[in-house]
């Protein structure tokens, strides 16, 4: 790494470790610009990457929300109960029960929506182009109908997570990290992934899958291990989620297809597809964009969201970084070689 | 050594109502080079379609190796060593010409450790080794997408030996290509053979090109095996004139 980026990085780091310091007021609007930023980057991987468009990515991130919330609540008392007294305030836990639910609830959504991926690509992954799109947002559909009416799980009516036993302050603060340091590993993890043989070949299913299996390549099985990578980030985003918002319900939060399901895939489309850093830019300038129509244009806020969304989908598929990558190809590297053939 | 690498015996094709292949039976010398000629529509990129296991065949047998593959996948059968290169040029477009020739490193000797390493000096040497191979070395860095059509066969040919296959399946490596470029494109293919030792099946409508290259040569038409022989032998065969004239 040259000096010039390792500066780049490290302050970088610093600015998304001062944040909530620098701006006390806007803690969980920078920790919900990290959720954006996590579903985005995960999107990607199979959307921007691997050329598989799923707008079903948000299935993990309510199933990462009801696993968290099944785990903690099950370590201290019994769920059904639970869930029939609708919470009811007479339920408590101590810290040693709420943070082995933070963690064990975290990593085991994670893990469990990964086993969710494999299994649900391995059936969906013989769709192609838009039929695939059509078919996971189906499951997520679905699984939001079956969680509203399963009462063990609280049915429609959602779920109610424990309060967090401290300072309300201080709270906020560890949802923001909790979110920026999942954002931080994930970012880390895919530009080390995207630079292996794995990250090459998920590219080449991308650009023709035909070939990809003329060659050889285990494209099913890339396929599957991919989503299964991503779906681990977007399930234990939806559990640090279920903590953040205490209450949750199925349809308008948890499999929220029409909010959050759609917002992931316009991040990536505003910053440009299939990059590294397109997902994240797409992410901060959505997020902007959300956080200013929704304050200075209350009332108008969907019909400037939708508009925007015409308009990349239109005008700017490419997004930001597919511009620049056109306007100025040898930017990345794209050149013709004028020197000594060896 | 010699001997049948591919061994085709009463392979039957139909889509519909069209018999694309009808009892077809051919085999493929091991280190040679072998040609499939035939007028349009006789059904060589259906053979070649049934080899490599892009479709299921109707009856018959195909062995690679002393294997039956007729059953397998094209990626179980990519991995064994046999190999073919499209007719309609695929390379990945998107990616620049090393990434294309990297990703095309053989993944039968692949473990998944492995697809989690990144690729070594020595990997990147041999793909600019290879593209040097087929003049494609100055424009490495490009866009394989923004390469003209016949840039991109030669990248596809030098995808293909970097997966070191044991046997290489052509659908009409010259067509397309400018034709100064094609003498040069016939030693390439005939220093991978004799290089690299795979062996090497050819579907080519350039008469000059597989007379030159193949040591053996099949002809089909309408589905069926006409003639095979040596270059000269065909050549002279009347059954094949007419197939190319029309008589038939």
């Amino acid at each position: 790494m040259t000096m010039r980026r390792l500066v780049f990085y490290g302050a970088l780091l610093a600015l998304s470790l001062a944040a909530p310091f620098l701006f006390p007021a806007f803690k969980t609007q920078l920790a919900t610009l990290w959720l954006m930023i996590i579903v985005a980057l995960s999107w990607d991987m199979t959307g921007g990457q691997m050329g598989y468009n799923s707008l079903g990515n948000i299935f993990f991130y309510g199933t990462g929300m009801y696993v968290a919330a099944v785990i903690t609540i099950a370590i201290a008392h019994d769920v059904g109960e639970y869930t029939a007294a609708s919470g009811g305030g007479i339920y408590t836990w101590t810290w040693g029960q709420y943070f082995a639910g933070l963690v064990i609830g975290t990593l085991g959504a994670g893990f469990f929506c990964a086993v969710c991926a494999a299994v649900i690509g391995w059936i969906t992954f013989g769709l192609r182009g838009p039929y695939f799109a059509i078919g996971t947002l189906g499951v997520a559909i679905a699984a939001g109908e079956l969680v509203s009416n399963w009462d063990w799980v609280g049915g429609g009516q959602g779920i109610t997570m424990p309060n967090y036993p401290g300072d309300f302050e201080r709270f906020k603060l560890l949802i923001y990290y909790l979110f920026a340091a999942l954002g931080i590993t994930l970012f880390v993890f895919v530009s080390w992934l995207y630079s292996t043989r794995f990250g090459a070949a998920i590219n080449a299913i991308r650009d023709d899958e035909e070939k990809a299996e003329a060659m050889g390549i285990h494209t099913l099985r890339y396929k599957m291990v991919t989503w299964a990578m991503a779906a681990v980030f977007v399930g234990a985003a939806g559990a640090v989620s279920a903590f953040q918002l205490i209450h949750f319900e199925p349809l308008e939060t948890a499999y929220q297809t029409i909010n959050l399901g759609i917002f992931m895939v316009v991040c990536v489309l505003l910053g440009g597809k299939g990059t590294l850093w397109g997902p994240v830019i797409g992410a901060v300038m959505f997020h902007a964009f959300k956080e200013v129509t929704w304050s200075y244009f209350l009332g108008w806020q969907w019909i400037a969201l939708g508009a925007l969304i015409v308009v990349v989908v239109v005008y700017f598929q490419d997004g930001l970084m597919g511009y620049l990558r056109q306007r100025r190809p040898d930017w990345f590297g794209m050149r013709v070689d004028a020197g000594e053939t060896p | 050594m010699t001997g049948a690498i591919i061994e085709v015996s009463g392979v039957s094709k139909s889509f519909g109502g069209v018999r694309a292949n009808a009892d077809i039976s051919m085999s493929v010398e091991k280190g040679g080079i072998t040609g499939l000629i035939g007028p349009n529509g006789s059904g060589k990129t259906t053979l070649f379609n049934s080899i490599v296991g892009y479709h299921p065949i109707d009856s018959g047998s195909i062995r690679f190796a002393n294997r039956e593959i007729s059953g397998m996948a094209v990626p179980e059968i990519a991995r064994l060593g046999l190999l073919r290169t499209f007719q309609q040029t695929r390379i990945y477009g998107a990616m620049n010409c090393v990434e294309n020739m990297l990703v095309s490193l053989p993944h039968r000797k692949m473990s998944i450790r492995d697809a989690f390493r990144r690729n070594s000096t020595e990997d990147r040497e041999r793909a600019e080794t290879l593209l040097e191979f087929v003049g494609l070395y100055r424009k490495r860095l490009l866009r394989a997408g923004s390469l003209s059509f016949g840039q991109q066969k030669l990248l596809e040919f030098a995808m293909a030996l970097m997966n070191e296959p044991e046997a290489l399946l052509l659908d009409e490596p010259t067509a397309g290509i400018n034709p100064t470029l094609i003498n040069g494109l016939i030693d390439r293919l005939r220093l991978a053979n004799a290089e690299f030792g795979i062996t090497l099946f050819i579907i080519e409508h350039n008469m000059r090109v597989i007379m030159n290259m193949a040591d053996t040569i099949y002809c089909l038409a309408h589905g069926r095996m006409l003639a095979s022989g040596a270059p000269e032998e065909i050549q002279h065969d009347q059954r094949v004139v007419n197939a190319y004239l029309g008589a038939h």
